[in-house]
């Protein structure tokens, strides 16, 4: 298991170079010109100073190990220095988003709470629905209750979430009354008070995530607990005299629970990706919403920087996956 | 004496006592399946249904969805008068109209008809691009791995973000090349195809390396049939049910992107209606009209909820185990 981890994980380093270079270049080849907002007066030689300042003067693959050094090696250094007061990185050039001015890192490591609230919380109550309706849809398959939970689940998976989301604002904030329509991140919770108005203003972006999450993860957990209800040992289990709770919930479930697993961790990624909308609907300042304004103003480095980020979640999260389910199922082997 | 004893009725049980039945052919047991699923049918039949109207509407409806009438802005729709009777409604703005006075039934069709020429076209492109892959990688051992390793890496890839970059940095060359409108359902199309193939190839490999073992392929290899044959005339025939099964799920999520990527405010230009662009555009007056953002929001749930079902049908009907059932 241990050799398997260690040659995933060095596999994975070749996969993260190819899409670094593959984004990189994808940004090379577009035509925004970051120099598109100066002003015509600025004289031809100044202008080409300032490009260099950017460094955009190199070619495209020394700018590219450029950003892979500020990446790899200067900000982890930086990081370093912040937990341990070092000073490796005193002078280094760090990756700077053209729109601040300031490093991206920095800017990413304010934005990540919000998206990780919003995302992470949504992603734990969306598990938390889907598994019981998973399981007792399959336990009383073609009921009532399993025929409206596949209705349910496939409206979960039909209605986008740029759709939801203006509809829970038209209803719960415009007609009720009830939540506020935007996610006020300035937000501080010193009491019950103030917990109480975060805890408002997050239930309905939790929600509309939640329910993309809820209906995906309830449909794994009824096929996986329809896969093992009909086996062998399920009716051994029931032969020797076993309450059903202890079949159903105990021996069913936990062999029904590892591709379920695995599938919770594949679509830890996925969710980031998809919270892009879900920010910009309730104007959650995370980094999907970062990642937005970037783009908009043509914040090549910032830009570079998040989609890579985005694309080490979803490798190490595949790892974790793979991982997992050796962990998990003893009768799987890698080697 | 015997041979009088063995008459018709010793050799009875072996003859058919009833008219054999017509024969049955494999689209008609799928089409039998297929009947019962209720979701499926009504799936099929919403998609038909707004398929069609965003085809023949323009002729029922002969308004131009793009003309500004600002006299008659700020329609409601002709329902509201039920409720409310000073609603500012009218029979020649059925939908409504928005602040601009352009009629929004118009507006819907028009939309429609972008959006669902986007998803068809973009599921073609990505079954095309899958298929091939998925073929190619299960027929020939040698591509086979880098196929796939090709197909993990594009499956690692973020595609969201992705998207959203392509389709911001390139929107200004193909503009110029192809025209708004044009430049941006090019760009739009492959985009997507382009990302969503990865699934289909690994589909289809997986069935092509089952099917490649069976006899008739030995049969056919030993009488000298060439590769691409094989691949024409015995394979592709026997994939087609999981190609089916991933077009409707391609094209879901097609129609999905494309009204994301309006919403974000990446997609078409602004005076090129397509359903998520109506609902992106509608969003910042929901509170005095939201039918706005309601109407192309349910035509776009019901569409990709309508496709889903039908993939789910054709899912049950198209697989001989689960058939007959």
């Amino acid at each position: 298991m241990l050799t398997f981890t260690i040659r995933r994980l060095l596999l994975s380093i070749p996969t993260l170079l190819f899409i670094s270079l593959s984004i990189f270049m994808l940004l090379q080849l577009a035509p925004g010109d970051p120099m598109a907002q100066v002003p015509l007066t600025v004289p031809p030689e100044v202008k080409e100073k300032m490009r260099e300042a950017l460094g955009l003067g190199q070619p495209p693959l020394i700018q590219y190990w450029k950003w892979m050094v500020q990446f790899f090696w200067i900000e982890p250094q930086v990081l370093i220095d912040h937990w341990f007061g070092t000073s490796f990185s005193e002078g280094a050039q760090r990756v700077i988003s053209w729109q601040t001015r300031s490093p991206v890192m920095d800017i990413v490591v304010q934005r990540i709470p919000q998206t990780l609230w919003v995302v992470g919380l949504s992603y734990v109550v969306g598990i938390l629905i889907a598994l019981p309706i998973g399981i007792y849809s399959a336990y009383k398959q073609y009921s009532v209750f399993d025929q409206s939970g596949t209705f349910i689940t496939m409206i979960g998976f039909s209605i986008p979430p740029f759709f939801t989301g203006p509809l829970l604002i038209v209803i719960f904030s415009v007609q009720l009354g009830w939540f506020p329509s935007i996610y006020d991140t300035t937000h501080v919770v010193t009491d019950w008070a103030s917990f109480k108005v975060q805890f408002m203003q997050m239930i309905m972006p939790v929600m509309v995530l939640a329910l993309q999450t809820t209906a995906q993860i309830s449909r794994y957990m009824r096929s996986s607990m329809l896969d093992n209800l009909s086996q062998d040992y399920v009716r051994t289990a029931r032969a020797k005299g076993l309450r059903e709770s202890v079949v159903v919930l105990v021996h069913v479930l936990r062999n029904s629970m590892i591709p379920v697993i695995t599938v919770i961790a594949l679509g830890i990624p996925s969710i980031f990706g998809g919270a892009i909308i879900t920010e910009n609907v309730f104007k959650v300042n995370g980094i999907g919403q970062l990642l937005i304004t970037a783009l908009f103003a043509n914040d090549i480095p910032m830009v570079m920087t998040l989609t890579f980020i985005f694309a080490i979640l979803i490798v190490l999260f595949n790892l974790i996956a793979d991982v997992l389910y050796g962990v998990l199922d003893p009768r799987i082997r890698y080697d | 004496m015997t041979d009088a004893t063995q008459g018709p009725e010793a050799f009875g049980a072996l003859q058919d006592r009833e008219p054999p039945k017509a024969p049955r052919s494999q689209w008609k047991d799928v089409w039998d399946q297929f009947k019962r699923h209720m979701g499926a049918l009504f799936g099929g039949g919403f998609l038909v249904f707004f398929t069609l109207a965003v085809l023949l509407g323009p002729f029922l409806w002969q308004v131009d969805a793009t003309q500004i009438d600002i006299r008659n802005k700020d329609f409601r729709p002709i329902y509201v008068a039920l409720w409310d009777g000073s609603a500012k409604v009218g029979w020649n703005k059925p939908l409504g109209s928005d602040q601009l006075g352009r009629d929004i039934l118009a507006q819907l069709i028009a939309g429609g008809r972008a959006s669902m020429a986007v998803g068809w076209a973009a599921m073609v492109l990505a079954l095309l691009i899958g298929t091939t892959v998925g073929v190619l990688a299960g027929y020939f051992r040698k591509l086979d791995f880098w196929l796939m390793r090709f197909t993990d890496l594009v499956l690692s890839l973020p595609i969201l973000p992705i998207l959203l970059v392509a389709v911001t940095l390139f929107r200004q060359p193909l503009n110029q090349a192809f025209g708004p409108e044009g430049g941006m359902f090019i760009l739009i199309v492959s985009v997507v195809g382009l990302t969503s193939w990865m699934q289909t190839a690994r589909i289809v490999r997986g069935d092509i390396l089952a099917l490649k073992e069976r006899e008739f392929i030995l049969a056919a290899r030993s009488i000298g049939t060439t590769p691409a044959k094989i691949i024409r005339r015995h394979l592709l025939p026997n994939v087609v049910s999981p190609i089916m099964v991933s077009a409707t799920l391609g094209l879901a999520t097609a129609i999905i992107t494309e009204s994301a990527l309006s919403f974000l405010g990446v997609g078409f230009p602004s005076d090129f209606p397509t359903w998520g662009k109506l609902l992106a555009d509608a969003v910042q007056r929901m509170e005095q009209y939201p039918e706005r953002v309601v109407l192309p929001g349910i035509l776009i749930s019901l569409t990709v909820l309508g496709v889903n079902y039908l993939g789910d049908g054709l899912r049950d009907a198209l697989d001989p185990r689960i058939r007959g059932r």
